[in-house]
């Protein structure tokens, strides 16, 4: 069967078993455009190519599986290049398809050329720049196993407009071996004499913490860890990028650790013997100051990526697999811990006294950003998936919003991208449609990518945003409130302009307002009685609240700053 | 045949310095990967060497001098060993590599120290490959550290225009004992 290129990589995709792909056309792509007409698979025409490039992310950040995004050469392919660079930094299998120039125009200085393949060297897992339509089958099998095995991550595939025009006999891959990648090999043998120094460790720790990372969820090894855990009788922690891989509600649960982690979660790292590391990078947003982070605990650090091994800290036992074979290990051995009773009366004090609060809301506002999120999330169904940007109103969404499985927090972890989450919130619908899906914004964030709502409108993808409105860009006023003696530079945005709700609405979505209590409840009723369009909502909240507990930049974890109201006693 | 002793470290070579031969598909780009992967790590590469490798035109052997101060040799190896396109990393700690590096070298000479150049070619072994009437160039292919004695030795010379390929290495041969 001779295929042309184009219609040799909508095969491919299709036989990849893709169902949604996130694009904008253009001039080198155009001929990929025309087989979508006959294909299958649904493609999703995107305002803005960050756009694209982030709801792939969100689909498959709620789905588990590769999202797909579609863009032409030049500037449709340096408009994803944020999205890939997030998707990097957050280990998201993502497969990005970018047009580019005719091969023999290329390293001319051709219209809208542009060496993406070199522009995101550092920023993909692999790229590929394809060079004869016949490689193209094998290049989309390679991306999609790339991007989904081992530390997953963007895999761009870079194709010349003349090759696809060009034609092919068509065959496809049937095996690992015709991706020719011989030096890719994501299949690890786990070292059972590490599984074994692993169980000596855990047999002698009397303050252990499950330290639960991304690469929790990305194994699926929330089932795992929740019989390792239980059994164990362990405390648990899940960092940013793992919320939803334990039950918030497990009373062992001690809940996010980190900058802006609870107190219980941070002081027990601080004070364990023992860390177990599954899938967690050690992150600097986590450990703060290095050198005081856990000081006196062992290490067990469990990574698919071995290179992550005693990158930051120095492992005790360091594990290459990944978690959920990890786990599985660890439980076939039955490691067991001591009585953990003296730590958990420990820790129970700290939960006590240092719980997350927030100062009482007031009838008549501004808004609680805290309370906003807790009344949104007690009217939610239940599996609500939930987006958010990357500031104040995400931390305080991580903090006060309960997640209980896996797949339920899209947001943007290592790279912190503004603007992630109403773009990252239709993915995540596309990829879960049964699903309710709340996007928690922040006025800085909506603006930057807002325009997607018009994507969200026009497609039949329902979302509901909830703007926490405090004028600001909050959590840089934050810090130049504490850390630059309130002189604040460049942080005001004004809560009226944009006026929030007409540009909802001229954007084809209900725009709602709340101002005091009483149109808080009533707006959030509102949205969710509106299940047909997307909804907006500009919640006005107090731009002096700060995010607690914190820890300063670079500053050790046992300084960590409690909430105002906690304040007073010895911390 | 005995082997050469370790020379050891010299002003060239830094302190702590590791050996990576590393096999990698010969396909566009990937030297950029590679050399990308350093610069943005902040990995110090001492020198580095290209050829396709033994017999098999499908890969390349590129030799990586890398300066062990400037990150862990075990970060190093394992962020190079994610580059889907490195097939295999044999890492060469100097005692236990037989390294060698290609010196060329023209310098201007006249009837006066013609033969100085000829001494100093015969004394470190360097080998005349090209003369005129006004030039001589010499190579010398050898430790690294006896092409930093050469390099040395010319100094004294004028004009001199010199190259080094940057070393290559093989694991030395275990030496079994002889009763």
């Amino acid at each position: 069967m001779q295929l042309t290129g184009a219609q040799a990589l909508i095969k491919s995709l299709e036989q990849e078993g893709v169902d949604t792909i996130f694009g904008l056309p253009g001039g080198a792509i155009l001929p990929v455009y025309d087989p979508i007409l006959d294909s299958s698979i649904r493609h999703i025409l995107v305002r803005h190519e960050q756009g694209a490039g982030h709801m792939a992310e969100g689909y498959a950040l709620a789905t588990g599986k590769a999202g797909v995004a579609m863009v032409t050469s030049g500037p449709g392919a340096t408009n994803i290049v944020t999205p890939i660079a997030n998707a990097h930094m957050d280990s998201t299998p993502l497969v990005v398809i970018t047009g580019q120039v005719a091969t023999a125009s290329i390293g001319s200085d051709a219209f809208q050329e542009c060496d993406i393949t070199g522009i995101t060297m550092g920023i993909t897992k692999h790229n590929f720049l394809i060079q004869s339509a016949h490689e193209i089958p094998r290049a989309v099998a390679a991306a999609f196993y790339l991007a989904t095995t081992g530390r997953p991550g963007p895999v761009l595939i870079d194709l010349p407009k003349d090759i696809s025009q060009s034609t092919m006999e068509w065959w496809y891959p049937e095996s690992i071996e015709e991706l020719d990648l011989p030096g890719y090999h994501p299949e690890i043998d786990i070292d059972q004499d590490a599984v074994a120094r692993a169980v000596e460790l855990i047999s002698q720790s009397e303050r252990p913490v499950l330290y639960v990372g991304g690469g929790t969820l990305k194994s699926r090894a929330h089932q795992d860890l929740l019989a390792f855990a239980e059994r164990t009788k362990m405390p648990v922690v899940t960092t940013l990028m793992a919320r939803g891989a334990f039950p918030d509600s497990h009373d062992q649960h001690l809940g996010m650790p980190g900058m802006h982690g609870m107190y219980s979660a941070v002081t027990a790292i601080q004070k364990s013997d023992l860390l177990i590391s599954l899938g967690a990078r050690f992150d600097d947003r986590v450990t703060g100051q290095v050198s005081s982070f856990a000081a006196n605990a062992k290490i067990i650090h469990v990574d698919i990526d071995k290179a992550e091994f005693n990158k930051v800290r120095r492992a005790d036992v360091a594990l290459q697999t990944n978690v959920a074979s990890a786990l599985q290990a660890l439980e076939a051995a039955k490691a067991s811990p001591q009585n953990l009773d003296v730590w958990w009366k420990e820790i129970r004090t700290w939960q006590e006294r240092y719980p997350l609060v927030y100062d009482e809301p007031t009838t008549e506002g501004p808004l609680r950003p805290q309370h906003v999120i807790e009344a949104i999330a007690k009217k939610a169904a239940p599996g609500t998936i939930v987006s958010a940007g990357v500031g104040q109103h995400q931390m305080w969404a991580s903090q006060f919003w309960e997640f209980e499985e896996p797949g339920t927090w899209v947001n943007s972890g290592g790279a912190g991208t503004m603007g992630f989450g109403v773009p990252a919130a239709i993915g995540a619908k596309v990829g879960r449609p049964d699903r309710t899906v709340w996007c928690i914004d922040g006025d800085g964030c909506f603006q930057m990518t807002a325009q997607e709502l018009v994507t969200a409108r026009a497609e039949g993808i329902p979302i509901k945003v909830a703007i926490l409105n405090n004028a600001y860009l909050g959590m840089v006023r934050q810090w130049q409130e504490m850390f630059y003696e309130e002189r604040y530079s460049e942080v005001y945005l004004s809560a009226d302009l944009p006026d929030y709700v007409k540009w909802a609405e001229a954007m084809g979505c209900v725009g709602l307002r709340a101002t005091n209590l009483k149109e808080m409840h009533e707006v959030i009723d509102q949205a969710n009685q509106i299940n047909d369009v997307p909804v907006v909502i500009d919640f006005r909240t107090d731009s002096s609240e700060k995010v607690f507990p914190m820890v300063a930049a670079g500053a050790s974890n046992d300084d960590i700053l409690v909430h105002p109201l906690l304040r007073g006693g010895a911390q | 045949m005995t082997p050469e002793p370790f020379l050891g470290v010299t002003d060239r070579t830094p302190v702590r310095h590791h050996i990576l031969s590393v096999l990698v598909e010969n396909k566009a780009g990937v030297l950029a990967r590679i050399a990308g992967l350093f610069a943005r790590r902040g990995f110090n590469i001492y020198s580095l060497a290209v050829a396709p490798a033994e017999g098999n035109a499908q890969f390349s052997r590129v030799t990586i001098v890398v300066d062990a101060e400037s990150a862990p040799l075990e970060q190093i190896v394992g962020q190079l060993d994610k580059l889907v396109n490195v097939v295999a990393i044999k890492d060469l700690a100097p005692r236990d590599a037989l390294e060698r590096e290609l010196l060329l070298a023209t310098l201007s000479v006249d009837n006066a120290n013609r033969g100085d150049v000829l001494d100093v070619a015969t004394n470190t072994g360097a080998s005349i490959v090209d003369v005129n009437a006004t030039s001589v160039t010499v190579m010398l292919a050898g430790t690294p550290g006896a092409c930093d004695q050469l390099e040395k030795a010319l100094e004294v010379f004028s004009g001199v225009e010199l190259q080094r390929t940057g070393r290559v290495a093989l694991p030395r041969l275990v030496q079994t004992a002889t009763a």
